[in-house]
């Protein structure tokens, strides 16, 4: 396995010291609306990197081969290519305007030289398709190198086109459009194993597709009460299993998770295995559920376990066990007591994402001032690093952050109420097999590596 | 678009809103000051009412959105209901600084407001279902399409028995020709956006079709040819070679 942190141990979090290695974006402190990254996902062989912003763009980083004469730009990632994803729409029915914003990026496993993906916005899913054009034909019979038609009559002789070389063109255009199926806000689309299917989540259903049928999809979840009244629960975010393309997960805003098999009935309302962890009564208060909404679900590459961000912690679950959690981290413990605050100015609605690296070994997820956290799960240790400009400099290792809980704070340390809120890293991603992970720090990209790598 | 009944009710709630806005502020920075980590288990009656204004804000915001975050308006609701719960035992609201409501006026306040609070959340979400139903309405004109309607959504149970066989879940290949085509991705070239066209265009074109007249059928054909040579011109076509002497 490549990038392994050195004597045979797999590589993990914290074998490793994190280097910056590049950075995205504009450095201008206004930042455009527009430009505020909503999404970034590494390709099945990590050589693209993808990201959506919410200006409906999305930016294709490619991977450079590595170079024995320019060593220290092993690896870097440079644009592939950029396109206009989806466009702000207005819902005339409902007299609404429809956010060109990316939610999600899913890459297609890739099957011939061209590249797919999956992008969705609040309402449309489209697959577009990425190829590389570095030939093109000359001497065509029935038109000149202008592209008119020539006369037939007037030809003579025939020859034979050729293909010649030309500066490489990466275009992208929309192969399928996946449209008209949610009322509520998609917050999740999920690629089967069978490479044929896919799912996609708002926040009271969930619908498969087939990739090459855009006019019907099949609704599989449906919790919306017949009496909206009822209104309880929504879905916040859904996955197939990374093997078993029968199986698939959803969570909600109160913390429990189902996983659904779609053998047992068409319809998957009723749910296999029920994933909650019991209300600790110590901790209770009124903030109880919304820090219990689950923002983003995650299977393991080994499909054995899956991962759970809610506001303050990731826990890992067994599959093979409803009850409770394997393992919880504390990501930002110290904001238990500014719940209030952080419900007052909404920050407690923050849905953060979280990652698992290759191997299944460490997890990652972001939490405020620009910070991330890395938890390695044979070691049981934990880092806080941080994105930002101060620490941009060409292979600068990247030194853990401290954050006083509260009274003395030592040196080095920040204290809870100078973290800033604004600077939220919701997005992250890890590289499938090296250690190199992609942090969105608003409207920057970040990328790390270590230092063996 | 919403509701007359929502706009009534939040007047009431506004009038409501101005009287507690003076109390609100003096306690928001009582709240606010929470170094103290008891706070959000402070005597519940009074981080209560600070709370429960608050939310009472929140969703008043939230209705106000086009189209409300359903999540955020979900847990502010159930996080405004445990407040009222936790609130409706307390008869008075315990004396504090800068909080000069009395015992019944907040009691009446917050029997006006939760119901106002109940009334102004079914609407909506009453409303956010009508609306769904409303752009549904075309569903029945689903049979004059050969390929279905584009509009998804549709009831669960219809569209699952339709298209998937009960017993296995799968996709059942039967009635739906052209399902599992070559998917060569050459063959939609030519066809960018014709998905999205299909989904704002539903079934009329083939009704209309089979009431043509022979005098509309001669001049689709004349269309179609018109469309032939303007392709042929702009280069899109190639042309088609009448055949040769010795063919």
């Amino acid at each position: 396995m490549a990038g392994a942190g050195g004597g045979g141990c797999p590589a993990s979090g914290n074998d490793l010291q994190w280097c910056f290695s590049q950075v995205k974006g504009a450095i201008d402190e206004d930042v455009a609306e527009a430009d505020i990254i909503s999404t970034v996902e590494f390709n099945y062989s990590g050589d693209l990197l993808a990201t959506g912003d919410k200006g409906g763009r999305v930016v294709i980083f490619q991977r450079e081969q590595e170079n024995k004469s320019h060593p220290h730009s092993r690896g870097e990632y440079n644009v592939y290519s950029t396109f206009q994803s989806h466009e702000p729409e207005f819902d005339y029915l409902k007299s609404l305007e429809i956010e060109e914003k990316i939610n999600k990026i899913r890459w297609l496993p890739q099957q011939n030289a061209a590249h797919f993906l999956l992008s969705t916005n609040d309402k449309t899913i489209k697959l577009w398709k990425i190829s590389e054009r570095d030939k093109r034909a000359e001497g065509y019979n029935l038109k000149d190198e202008d592209g008119r038609l020539r006369d037939p009559f007037r030809i003579t002789a025939l020859r034979v086109p050729i293909l010649k070389p030309m500066d490489l063109m990466v275009e992208a255009s929309p192969r399928r459009i996946f449209a008209n199926a949610h009322t509520y806000h998609i917050n999740s689309i999920s690629v089967n194993s069978d490479h044929e299917t896919y799912l996609s989540a708002d926040d009271l259903r969930i619908n498969l597709w087939h990739l090459e049928i855009t006019d019907r999809s099949f609704n599989i979840v449906d919790i919306k009460p017949a009496n909206m009244e009822e209104l309880t629960e929504v879905i916040t975010a859904a996955e197939f299993h990374p093997h078993q393309c029968n199986v698939f997960v959803y969570s909600s805003s109160k913390g429990t998770i189902r996983l659904c098999d779609m053998r047992s009935s068409a319809l998957c309302d009723r749910h296999s295995k029920f994933f909650e962890e019991p209300e600790d009564p110590s901790s209770r208060s009124f903030f109880s559920e919304i820090i219990s909404s689950i923002s983003d679900v995650k299977f393991s590459h080994s499909g054995r376990y899956m991962m759970t961000r809610d506001y303050l912690s990731v826990k890992v679950w067994d599959l093979n066990m409803e009850s409770r959690p394997v393992e919880t981290h504390q990501v930002h413990e110290y904001l238990r007591s500014k719940l209030c605050s952080l419900y007052e100015n909404d920050c407690i609605f923050d849905k953060f994402e979280c990652c698992w690296n290759g191997p299944d070994s460490a997890i990652m997820t972001g939490s405020y001032n620009n910070f991330f956290r890395m938890f390695d799960r044979n070691t049981r240790r934990d880092v806080t690093l941080e994105a930002s400009r101060e620490n941009s400099k060409p292979r600068a290792s990247l030194k853990p952050r401290r954050v006083c809980p509260g009274g003395k704070r030592k040196k080095d340390e920040i204290s809870v109420d100078s973290l800033d809120f604004n600077k939220k890293i919701l997005h992250t991603a890890w590289h499938p097999n090296d250690n190199i992970i992609a942090v969105a720090a608003t409207n920057n990209l970040y990328i790390f590596q270590d230092k063996v790598n | 678009m919403l509701s007359k009944g929502l706009k009534r009710k939040r007047e009431e709630e506004e009038e409501e809103e101005e009287e507690e806005e003076k109390e609100a502020l003096a306690v928001d920075t009582w709240w606010l000051d929470s170094d103290h980590p008891a706070v959000a288990q402070a005597p519940p009656a009074v981080a209560s009412s600070s709370l429960f204004d608050l939310s009472v804000l929140k969703l008043h915001h939230s209705l106000r959105q086009s189209e409300p975050d359903l999540r955020h308006l979900v847990l502010v609701v159930n996080t405004l209901r445990r407040i009222q719960a936790s609130m409706v035992p307390t008869a008075a609201l315990p004396p504090v600084p800068s909080l000069p409501a009395a015992p019944g006026m907040a009691d009446s306040l917050l029997a006006s407001s939760d119901a106002a609070l109940s009334a102004s959340m079914a609407s909506l979400l009453e409303d956010l279902s009508h609306i769904e139903g409303l752009s549904q309405a075309p569903q029945p004109l689903a049979e004059e399409g050969p390929q279905g309607r584009p509009i998804g959504g549709a009831p669960p149970s219809l569209g699952s028995l339709d298209l998937l066989d009960p017993a296995t879940g799968c996709l059942l290949d039967d009635g739906l020709e052209g399902l599992f085509e070559d998917i060569d991705t050459s063959m939609y070239d030519s066809e960018l956006w014709a998905p999205a066209s299909e989904g704002l265009k539903p079934g009329p074109e083939d009704g209309s079709g089979k009431e043509d007249t022979p005098e509309l059928k001669e001049t689709e054909l004349k269309d179609t040819e018109l469309d032939y040579l303007m392709d042929v011109l702009v280069g899109t076509q190639a042309l088609e070679r009448p055949p040769g002497p010795g063919r």
